[in-house]
């Protein structure tokens, strides 16, 4: 297996408006990240809200204008999925525009093709044909999440990143939706980096697990080796926060 | 529920009024009941009468005809100027709102320096410079209405622009350009479409101003401007002089701001 995604001693800065002196202070959000991804897996990125996760996210996409350290990615225009389903879509497009959107400005495709190709991608989510013709604004949430994945997808990409693709769905809508992302993995051999603080769909989903705080990584490796075997005591705190570790036996049967 | 059908009826009066005014004026093009330019001696300051239904002024012409000649180059100069200031208002709106930092410090300076003067102010020295004419007015209140259709744009531009779906407009490979004026333009109409008609009213009072001045339209082309200022001399020996174009002109501007209105609910 080959590595699709390699990011070594990545370091990045925002620029924070400083109100009290007037002058501009220069930010470290993430601190020295090294990690690699295999072709073909779902590494799950953990922490809390402020720990850079998206900022990460946005560093592989070439969003963070202010960084060093090297990302050696194997996919030209990786994609993402983002958290909030209401805001990602153009509420003033029809679906069929969206999905049509990134064939238009990175092929030559005809129209007719560009519109079949959206029609088959809106059925490999899920959804009737009918969608395309429709505004952001008459679908539900899990629906739109729906309609985010399958844009993200037109362009064939093979890396995937999930910024909290579930955490704004309710709890029944969030399992179809990690089901499809899942078999859409399979099927079209994505690679996905899964961000989430749902310390559970990430046990469900990732093979291997890397957790962040403050900006750094502190603890990675196989996802039942962290689960089961947690070293940093960050680590340990978060599972106890989700009831994870008292009763681990339990919930993993559950699940 | 219950406002919301008040602002509708509003909105739909106020497409009524609108479309009357207009198809009036669209008539005055092809037909009006008197030359609006030919004297008649007998005439001069005639009542309301059926022969002239509003009257004629101190040259003895028919002012319902002239109202309708009047209308459409107030329309054309409020046309024009909107046109102008939208125009070039998106664009710099854009390209500000959207790209931020030095450009937008720069631009926003010059629009603030614009915008300190009065708009009135600003025609005045631009006719001065140009001369006098429709075309002048057109050009010196278009200018004059730049910076505040900028400034709308502009903030409408900051608020998108950190959206979600822009984000993912850029990873489906558009260009600034095509984010700009493709993805984010559809989705600040209803805010541009209410200031451009704010602004078609400014533009009605703007002209009826500067003409009031004499340096608007000049005669004898008429404007409801232009009518209004003769016919103050005669407001009350004549006051029928003063009520077409006045009556005329306030219901083009009603017509509008209920419409702007509506459009914001």
């Amino acid at each position: 297996m080959s590595s699709i995604l390699n990011v070594k001693d990545l370091n990045c800065f925002y620029k924070k408006e400083n109100s009290g002196s007037g002058g501009r202070k220069r930010v470290q959000i993430l601190h020295d990240i090294s990690f690699s991804m295999e072709e073909g897996e779902i590494l799950g990125l953990v922490g809390e809200s402020g720990s850079g996760k998206s900022t990460l996210a946005k560093a592989i996409l070439n969003m963070v204008p202010d960084k060093s350290g090297t990302i050696l990615c194997g996919d030209t225009h990786p994609q993402m999925v983002f958290q909030d389903p209401y805001g990602s879509l153009n509420p003033a497009k029809t679906i069929g525009w969206i999905l049509e959107e990134p064939l238009k400005n990175r092929s030559r495709m005809p129209k007719e093709e560009r519109r079949e190709k959206a029609a088959e991608m809106l059925s490999r989510v899920g959804l009737d044909e009918k969608f395309l013709d429709r505004r952001p604004g008459e679908l539900s949430g899990g629906q739109r999440q729906r309609i985010c994945i399958a844009a993200a997808l037109m362009l064939r990409p093979k890396l995937l990143i999930a910024d909290e693709p579930v955490s704004a769905l309710d709890v029944t809508i969030q399992a179809q939706v990690l089901k499809l992302l899942f078999s859409l993995k399979q099927e079209f051999g994505l690679s996905i980096l899964f961000i989430s603080h749902d310390l559970r769909v990430v046990y469900q989903l990732c093979e291997r697990v890397m957790i962040m705080q403050d900006g750094r990584i502190v603890e990675a490796g196989e996802s039942e080796k962290i689960y089961f075997e947690p070293q940093h005591p960050y680590t340990k705190r978060l599972l106890q926060a989700a009831g994870i570790l008292e009763n681990e036996k339990s919930w993993i049967e559950k699940s | 529920m219950q406002k919301r059908k008040k602002g509708n009826a509003g909105f739909i009066a106020g497409c009524v009024i609108t479309g009357m005014m207009l198809t009036l004026t669209v008539i005055g093009f092809f037909y009006t009941p008197y030359d609006p330019e030919a004297m008649s001696a007998a005439d001069k300051l005639a009542g309301i009468s059926p022969r002239h239904i509003m009257g004629c002024d101190n040259f003895g012409r028919d002012i319902f005809s002239r109202v309708l000649k009047g209308a459409q180059t107030t329309l054309i100069v409020a046309g024009g100027t909107v046109l102008i200031g939208t125009v070039f208002g998106v664009l710099i709106g854009a390209f500000t709102g959207y790209f931020g930092g030095i450009v937008d410090e720069a631009l926003m300076r010059v629009m603030d320096a614009l915008f300190a003067f009065p708009s009135l102010l600003l025609a005045l020295v631009f006719v001065s410079l140009f001369n006098s004419g429709t075309y002048q007015v057109i050009l010196a209140l278009g200018i004059a209405f730049i910076p505040s259709f900028s400034r709308i744009v502009r903030s409408e531009y900051l608020r998108c622009r950190n959206l979600d779906y822009v984000k993912s407009a850029r990873l489906a490979g558009a260009s600034h350009l095509r984010i700009m004026f493709v993805h984010i333009l559809p989705n600040i109409y209803t805010v541009l479409l209410s200031s451009i008609m704010i602004g078609f009213n400014n533009a009605v009072l703007a002209e009826a101003g500067l003409t009031y001045l004499g340096i608007g339209v000049q005669p004898p082309d008429a404007s409801l401007g232009e009518m209004l200022s003769n016919a103050q001399t005669y407001l009350f020996s004549a006051p029928w002089y003063a009520f077409g174009p006045g009556i005329t002109m306030v219901l083009l501007i009603l017509g509008f701001s209920l419409m702007a209105d509506g459009l914001k609910h």
